[in-house]
């Protein structure tokens, strides 16, 4: 059987003035029905890029350029733009990083769902309005009938999250694509979307990718892991064994300076030295290999493949 | 939404007042109206008693106001050129004007939104980067420069359109008030080329306005998130980024063509458009003064009535402004 989304080998480049660069490189995954894989990284890991790139919508002058991508066992990524539009929004939904931006502010929370639902089915307005109210209830807005004729900025940061989420429940697709979606919020707020939005996938048996820079969200909501480093994914495996037993020095790192995980109270968090590269200055290697503790001759001139480490978890290190 | 109008009302009615202080301050201190009243031959007696009766000998406020009176009343003062109430001469040559205008602003309208979306949309086309050259060089070319190569190509080359004067008017409520060229076709013709002239200084504006607009906002995140929840283009070109493209836009219309209806003068001196441009050039000839304020005070109420509705049409499009104004 197929699985529900399959990246194969993903390659995303920038034209630039200069030439190219990549900013994903060799990028595979798996996403079963009803999964939650979480995507992990420092900012310019290319978390982002990847999340865009399912749905083809990377900005200018992205381009995939090489790398399959299957939904339900067709390639997506050989859609026409026409074809790949009656999957955006509809089989596969997005949430933005900052809410106060996503929402168009001329129109009201009504329409801005209303028009999701009629670019994807042939549906009255009435009938639109009606599952827009139903959606707004499961992601527990107060007075949500209320909601409809609002404009978005009558709506505080969290509450305008929680409709982003209504409307990428409207078509009630098989996987939503949250992109750092508490990031931009109230610690108190992003806790409560997080749980949310754990609940809805839950309850509705839709399959998410979460992308975020933060492993402690991740470890609480989603089963499998992808930690990506420069452009790769250096460590994939199921959420326990990498949190409870880290093979990468960089996931090794990240987790340590997370306070109360594997660093008991008292003892110093760990923080990795240096910084990532850009993309534009990658060592020859392992990308990692600058900030490494680890480092040995062979990490300076060959790059390490994604191999079985062990516990299901693959990692790309000559070391372990 | 009525506080907003509300409160928008006020601040233009104290526009006007400024407005009609400065007027009536330049009009206090040139010129002599007893002079132009009698003639040199009196005696200083009989003067000042002229002056007295005209009540030219009372402090500046209180003629301040009495002028404010008259001309709520309507009576801006007598022209010297016409013998007439200058209100009547102003409004006698408004119609040319405002006819000109309004085709002036609707060639803008009709050009300069769908020239400056196709250009947002795809600049880097050939057609675009002809739209952006040809708007450079419009901007370019004085208003006058522009009428006359029209006269020269269209009236004195070609032979297809005339080149000066209304052509055959029609009285449009039968008492001689408003003559209007709109419906015949002779006079639509006649007012094709100062239209379009008057249009040329507005037009390449408002194509690199609108354009760049609409650049800013198809970069926005709103206009990403439209993209993902799949959207058609059209929908999303049309509709959602046309509507916030428009916002600034709209603003800056009422400004300009508040400045178009100013800054007819060019156009209807070289097409001989018996408008208030061609009236005012004539008060300066000569020196009618109290036609001079009048005009000053009429434009500026255009312009300020202009704007307030623009800025009470802005508050109906943009939920922001509306939400500002109640509170």
């Amino acid at each position: 059987m197929s699985h529900l989304l399959e990246v194969q080998d993903l390659e995303v480049k920038f034209a630039l003035r200069f030439g190219d660069i990549t900013a994903i490189d060799g990028v595979s995954f798996v996403l079963d029905k009803g999964e939650k894989l979480g995507l992990v990284g420092e900012s310019g890991a290319g978390k982002s890029v990847t999340g865009f790139s399912i749905i083809n919508l990377i900005s200018k002058p992205g381009y995939i350029s090489k790398g399959k991508i299957f939904f339900k066992g067709n390639e997506i990524s050989s859609y026409s733009d026409e074809k790949m539009r009656k999957i955006r929004g509809n089989r596969i939904s997005m949430i933005f990083q900052d809410p106060m931006m996503t929402l168009n502010p001329v129109f009201t929370i009504g329409f801005q769902m209303v028009e999701t639902l009629q670019a994807h089915r042939k549906i009255s307005k009435a009938d639109a309005r009606d599952i827009a109210l139903e959606k707004l209830k499961k992601v527990h807005i107060p007075s949500p009938a209320q909601r409809l004729s609002q404009y978005p900025h009558e709506l505080s940061g969290g509450m305008r999250q929680r409709i982003i989420i209504a409307i990428s429940l409207l078509t009630e697709p098989a996987i939503i694509i949250a992109d750092e979606p508490t990031t931009a919020l109230d610690v108190t707020i992003q806790a409560e979307i997080m749980d949310l939005l754990q609940e809805l996938c839950e309850s509705d048996n839709m399959a998410l990718i979460l992308i975020t820079h933060d492993l402690g969200v991740v470890s609480q909501v989603t089963e499998k892991i992808a930690v990506m480093y420069a452009g790769k994914i250096i460590e994939y495996g199921s959420t326990d064994q990498v949190v409870k037993n880290p093979i990468h020095p960089y996931t090794e790192g990240l987790i340590k300076s997370i306070p109360g995980t594997v660093i008991k109270p008292g003892e110093d968090l760990v923080q990795i030295p240096g910084m990532m590269p850009t993309l534009t200055n990658i060592p020859p290697g392992c990308a990692f290999n600058p900030r490494c503790y680890l480092k040995e001759a062979i990490c300076t001139t060959k790059t390490p493949e994604l191999k079985d480490a062990g516990n299901g978890i693959l990692a790309a290190c000559h070391l372990k | 939404m009525f506080a907003f109008i509300i409160r928008r009302i006020i601040q233009a009615v104290l526009v006007m007042l400024v407005i009609s202080l400065v007027g009536f301050s330049i009009k206090a201190q040139i010129g002599d109206p007893v002079r132009d009243l009698v003639g040199e031959r009196v005696t200083p007696e009989e003067r000042d008693q002229m002056a007295e009766k005209l009540g030219l000998n009372d402090p500046f406020p209180v003629q301040y106001v009495r002028f404010l009176k008259n001309a709520l009343h309507g009576d801006l003062g007598t022209s010297f050129i016409y013998r007439k109430p200058t209100l009547e001469v102003i409004l006698k040559h408004a119609p040319a004007t405002i006819e000109l205008v309004l085709g002036a602003a609707l060639i803008v309208i009709l050009v300069s939104l769908p020239l400056g979306v196709y250009s947002a949309l795809k600049p880097r086309s050939l057609l675009s980067r002809f739209i952006m050259g040809f708007s450079t060089l419009g901007v370019s070319v004085p208003v006058f420069l522009t009428a006359i190569m029209f006269i020269y190509l269209f009236a004195v080359t070609w032979h297809v359109l005339p080149s000066f004067g209304r052509g055959e008017t029609v009285d449009l409520f039968g008492n001689n008030y408003w003559q209007t060229g709109l419906l015949t076709i002779d006079g639509l013709k006649h007012l094709l080329l100062p239209c379009v002239s008057l249009a040329s200084i507005m037009l390449p504006l408002f194509i690199r306005l609108i354009r760049s607009e609409m650049m800013e906002v198809l970069e926005t995140e709103y206009i990403k998130y439209a993209w993902a929840k799949g959207l058609s283009p059209k929908r999303i070109w049309l509709v959602h980024a046309f509507k916030n493209t428009l916002l600034p836009v709209i603003t800056v219309f009422g400004v300009q063509v508040g400045i178009m209806f100013a800054f007819t003068i060019l156009t209807e001196t070289v097409f001989q458009w018996q408008g208030m441009g061609f009236m005012f050039l004539d008060a300066v000839q000569r020196a009618d003064i109290s036609l001079l304020i009048a005009y000053l005070v009429v434009v500026a109420s255009v312009f300020v009535i202009v704007n307030t509705v623009v800025d009470i049409m802005y508050g109906f499009i943009n939920p922001t402004i509306r939400i500002a104004g109640t509170r």
